[in-house]
Order: structure tokens, then C-alpha cells, then sequence
């Protein structure tokens, strides 16, 4: 069965955010709202000091625990993985936002403008009320993953049906494939480096696999 | 993901006050309702009793209802009662408020008031599987919090239960006993939960704020209560044992809005490996604003190795 999954290359992430611009610029978030953003995390003494870029969103779980509390079944897992939610069903009680180990989800519980309190012209155009009051995250850039279907395309190969945040990385740290294809470019990169998942001790089987070595 | 990009772990901004007042009102209401159907076993008319834990759900029900982002869809929230916890709260409510209403209706229906005991017990045991199932906060998802929100809201129902003695003073002794086994209880799950979870590791902020009732929980919460309650047994004085009961609500109530309110900080985020960049070398991990990691980093970000 198909599993979407995204391998990011720490040691190739310069942290430059243009990920977090393009989710921005894709998914039309507000202001205060970030589905993917970069981690800038220093530690370590002097002189042993190291600086890593994280880039998180949703790690789009297996065991997702965020569909588990759900008390609507607005949030869902797909058969290819994607972790979804309906904002139809949504009713923003936010058990999803405490559920969610990885600061994943957002309400906004009131429109928000880059500008003071209007709308400038790409906000109003792009403005979504279903959004107001429902949980929100990273989506994979479903809409495009499923174009694939019609186009024949191959989500993690060609641009057009893959991420925008994947598209847009500009040191190739981030890639985006089928982890059940075992010919993938996302399966080839996993089995030759070594790789870990975040908070895997809880069970949730993220769909984000940080590469931190070669193999 | 909301906000700039933190790394240490902050509180959650989600619930607030009328979150926790639910699980305050409805805990100890479900409590209540569990102890008054015990008592009512003897054949009293405890109907006061009966409307005023249905009054309390009722109360924490209608907080957590203005917190809603859409609250017009709240009839959604009877859809997922396959694994949510939040839907079996409901469902449980539902059913609470038609056997209380029965029950209410009529002093002789004592099978609607025992049926309304156990879905009191259903209704508390709900909210504690709620907070359990947020692996995204540390404090709540620690295998010794269920028990401890159980056994705080059987305290806090057995606390509303004492004026009963101001109209049976036969009722004293049983009362008392009663209040100071789970006060006993609530004592005992809050001294297993706070060094567990320090031990297990936890949010430094969780563990402060916890930290910071840790005192007032053994005192006034657990030594106090039992103490006055036992007194007022021995010189059968009901007055006393609902002084004790209050004082065992209150801070029962306090622990609960820390719980939820104060200590919920989320997980953060951690780095089991360092990438290999330049150097051609690893080094530890960080877990940055954990309680269980050495503090290792001076810098901005203040990551922590792990232990």
C-alpha cells in the first residue's frame, strides 16, 4: 500500500525559511500561522557549538493521535498516509491541537491580515472562511499529490504534483515519495543514510524522516 | 503551527479557564453523583443532591461549549466514539442527565439514580482518558495522571456530599469515613504522580508550576481535611466535616485548573542526533526545556543534552 512520506537532509538544510515562504505563498496561511517552518537550534560548549536547521510541519502519523481524540472524525488518515481534516466537521475544540506531540495544528478563531484590519488584494482573494474556528496544518499539498491521479504524474518526481515546500527547497534537503515503492527516491535515500523520526517514542510512526548521516 | 519559531517548550494556549471548569464541575460532579447514588442505598430521598451534580456537569458542559471554534457543529462531537474519548464524554452526559432526570422525577426510581451512580463514574473516568490521550502534553499523557484526576474528582464528590450529616447526623460517621478514604486516596495518586513524572521527564515550566502546589496538595489537601474530618467523627460535629469537604473541593479544584491551565506545556521539540556537517562529527542530542536533560547549552536557544 502507498505511504507518502517526506525525508528531509539535515545536513544539507541551511535554514534559508524559503519552505516555510512557499507553504505561505501555497497554502495562503494567516498571519501567526506557519504549517511548515524551519527550527534553528544551537547547542553544545564552546568550542563544540553546532547549529542545526529543523524544518517541521505534520509529520502526517501512521498512528495519528491528533485522528484518534477527534471527537467529529474531521481528521482522517488516507489510505496513501495523509493525515486530513474536514473543516465542514471540524467544531475547533482543539483536543487535536493537545494531541499533536509536534505543534502541528492551529486554530484562528478570527480573520488575521498582514496590514491592519483589511484584507490587501491577495488576502481577499485568497481569504477562506471554513478556515475561522477549525484546526488547521500542513496538508502535504494534498491537492496536488492528488492531480497525480489524473495526470500520471509522480508525486516527489514531478514538480507539479508534489509539495511546494519540496519544490522550493534550495539545497535539495528536502525530498517527498512513496516509502512503500522500494525503487522511490525517498526508500534509495533512507536505505543508504542514517535517519531518524522525531519523538518516535511515542508511538505515532511519523511520516518525516530526518537524515543525519550517510549509512 | 502557530507563532515564531519556539524551541523551548511553552503552555498551551488552547484551553483555558473554561476548559478546566469542565473538568473542576464535571469531576466533581460526576463524584458527587456516584456517592449520592451509594448513600442513597440506605433510603433517603438525596434528590438535592442528584440535581445539584447534574447542575455541576451541566455547568463544566456549557464552559467547554463557549470554547468551541465552530460551537453551532457541537452535535459533531457525537461522531467518533470508536476511539474518542471526548465522544464518550458526551454520549456518557447524554445518558447521565436522562437517568438524572428520572431520577429527579421520581424519589423511588432508585434503579435510574444507581444507573446515574456508575454513568457519574463513567462520566469522571472520560475526563481523565480525555487528558490521557494528549500525547502532545507531557504532564497529562504520564500514565499516573488518569488516577490521579479519578481519584481527585471521587475526593471532590465525597467533599459535596458531607452536608448531608447537617440533616443526618447518623449519616456523620459513614460521611467522614468516606471523605477521608479518598482524601487518603487523592494524597496517595498526587505523591506518585509529581516525582513519576520528574523521573520519567517532563517540561521544566510543567514541573515548576506543579512543583509550586506540591506543598498546599499534602497539607491542605490531603493531612488537613483528613484530620478535620476525623475529628468532627470522633466529637460528632457535622459542621467540621463540611469544612473539611470544602477545603478538599477547593483545593481539588486548584489542582485541576493547574493541571490544565498552569502545568499543560507541550512537548517540544528534540534532536535524538546531531547532523554531521562540517566537523565530519556527531555530538548529543538536544531535548531542549526538558526537566530530566543536563543543561549544557549558554546560548539563545538554551538547548539541553540529553540525559
Amino acid at each position: 500500500m502507498r505511504r507518502y512520506v517526506m525525508v528531509i537532509d539535515l545536513r544539507r538544510c541551511v535554514g534559508c525559511q524559503t519552505c516555510t515562504a512557499a507553504c505561505k505563498s501555497a497554502n495562503a496561511t494567516p498571519p501567526g500561522v506557519q504549517w511548515r517552518r524551519v527550527l534553528d537550534i544551537e547547542s553544545g560548549e564552546f568550542p563544540e557549538v553546532r547549529r542545526s536547521f529543523v524544518p517541521v510541519s505534520c509529520m502526517h502519523c501512521a498512528n495519528p493521535p491528533c485522528e484518534e481524540v477527534c471527537p467529529t472524525t474531521a481528521t482522517k488518515k488516507r489510505a496513501d498516509g495523509l493525515v486530513t481534516i474536514d473543516y465542514e466537521l471540524c467544531i475547533g475544540c482543539a483536543n487535536c491541537v493537545m494531541a499533536c506531540p509536534y505543534e502541528a495544528r492551529s486554530i484562528v478563531r478570527e480573520s488575521r491580515y498582514a496590514y491592519g484590519k483589511e484584507p490587501i488584494a491577495s488576502e481577499a482573494a485568497r481569504c477562506d472562511s471554513a478556515r475561522l474556528g477549525v484546526a488547521t496544518k500542513c496538508t502535504f499539498c494534498r491537492d496536488r499529490i492528488d492531480r497525480a491521479a489524473s495526470t500520471g504524474q509522480v508525486p516527489g518526481v514531478d514538480p507539479d504534483v508534489t509539495p511546494a515546500c519540496v519544490n522550493a527547497c534550495i539545497s535539495g534537503a528536502m525530498h517527498f515519495g512513496d516509502i512503500a515503492d522500494p525503487g522511490s527516491n525517498v526508500s534509495q535515500l533512507l536505505a543508504e543514510t542514517s535517519n531518524f523520526r522525531m519523538h518516535e517514542e511515542l508511538g505515532t510512526d511519523p511520516a518525516v524522516y530526518y537524515i543525519w548521516n550517510h549509512s | 503551527m502557530s507563532g515564531p519559531t519556539h524551541l523551548v517548550p511553552r503552555r498551551q494556549g488552547n484551553w483555558d479557564w473554561r476548559a478546566a471548569a469542565n473538568f473542576i464541575c464535571g469531576g466533581s460532579g460526576g463524584g458527587l453523583l456516584l456517592w449520592t447514588a451509594c448513600a442513597s442505598l440506605g433510603g433517603s430521598d438525596l434528590r438535592a443532591f442528584v440535581l445539584a451534580a447534574l447542575a455541576l456537569i451541566g455547568v463544566g458542559l456549557t464552559c467547554v461549549w463557549f470554547e468551541l471554534g465552530r460551537p453551532w457543529r457541537a452535535i459533531n462531537v457525537l461522531r467518533h466514539g470508536a476511539s474518542s474519548w471526548m465522544t464518550r464524554e458526551a454520549i456518557v452526559a447524554a445518558l447521565l442527565f436522562c437517568c438524572g432526570a428520572i431520577a429527579l422525577a421520581d424519589a423511588q426510581q432508585v434503579f435510574a439514580l444507581d444507573v446515574s451512580g456508575v454513568l457519574g463514574l463513567a462520566f469522571l473516568y472520560s475526563q481523565a482518558r480525555i487528558l490521557a490521550a494528549n500525547k502532545g502534553i507531557p504532564a497529562w499523557r504520564h500514565r499516573r495522571c488518569l488516577p490521579l484526576v479519578i481519584a481527585t474528582g471521587l475526593a471532590e464528590g465525597a467533599g459535596l456530599l458531607t452536608p448531608l450529616a447537617l440533616i443526618k447526623p447518623a449519616a456523620l460517621i459513614p460521611l467522614s469515613l468516606l471523605l477521608a478514604l479518598n482524601a487518603a486516596v487523592r494524597l496517595l495518586a498526587w505523591q506518585r504522580y509529581l516525582p513519576a513524572l520528574r523521573r520519567d521527564g517532563a517540561p521544566v515550566g510543567a514541573i515548576t508550576e506543579l512543583q509550586a502546589i506540591d506543598r498546599g496538595s499534602i497539607w491542605s489537601g490531603g493531612a488537613v481535611p483528613i484530620a478535620l474530618v476525623l475529628l468532627a467523627a470522633s466529637i460528632a460535629q457535622p459542621l467540621l466535616a463540611v469544612l473539611a469537604g470544602a477545603v478538599v473541593v477547593f483545593t481539588g479544584a486548584r489542582l485541576k485548573y493547574t493541571l490544565i491551565c498552569r502545568a499543560s506545556f507541550i512537548q517540544g521539540f528534540a534532536l535524538p542526533k546531531i547532523p554531521v556537517r562540517g566537523a565530519g562529527v556527531t555530538a548529543p542530542g538536544v531535548k531542549p526545556g526538558w526537566e530530566n536533560a543536563q543543561p549544557k547549552a549558554r546560548d539563545r536557544t538554551k538547548s539541553s543534552e540529553l540525559a
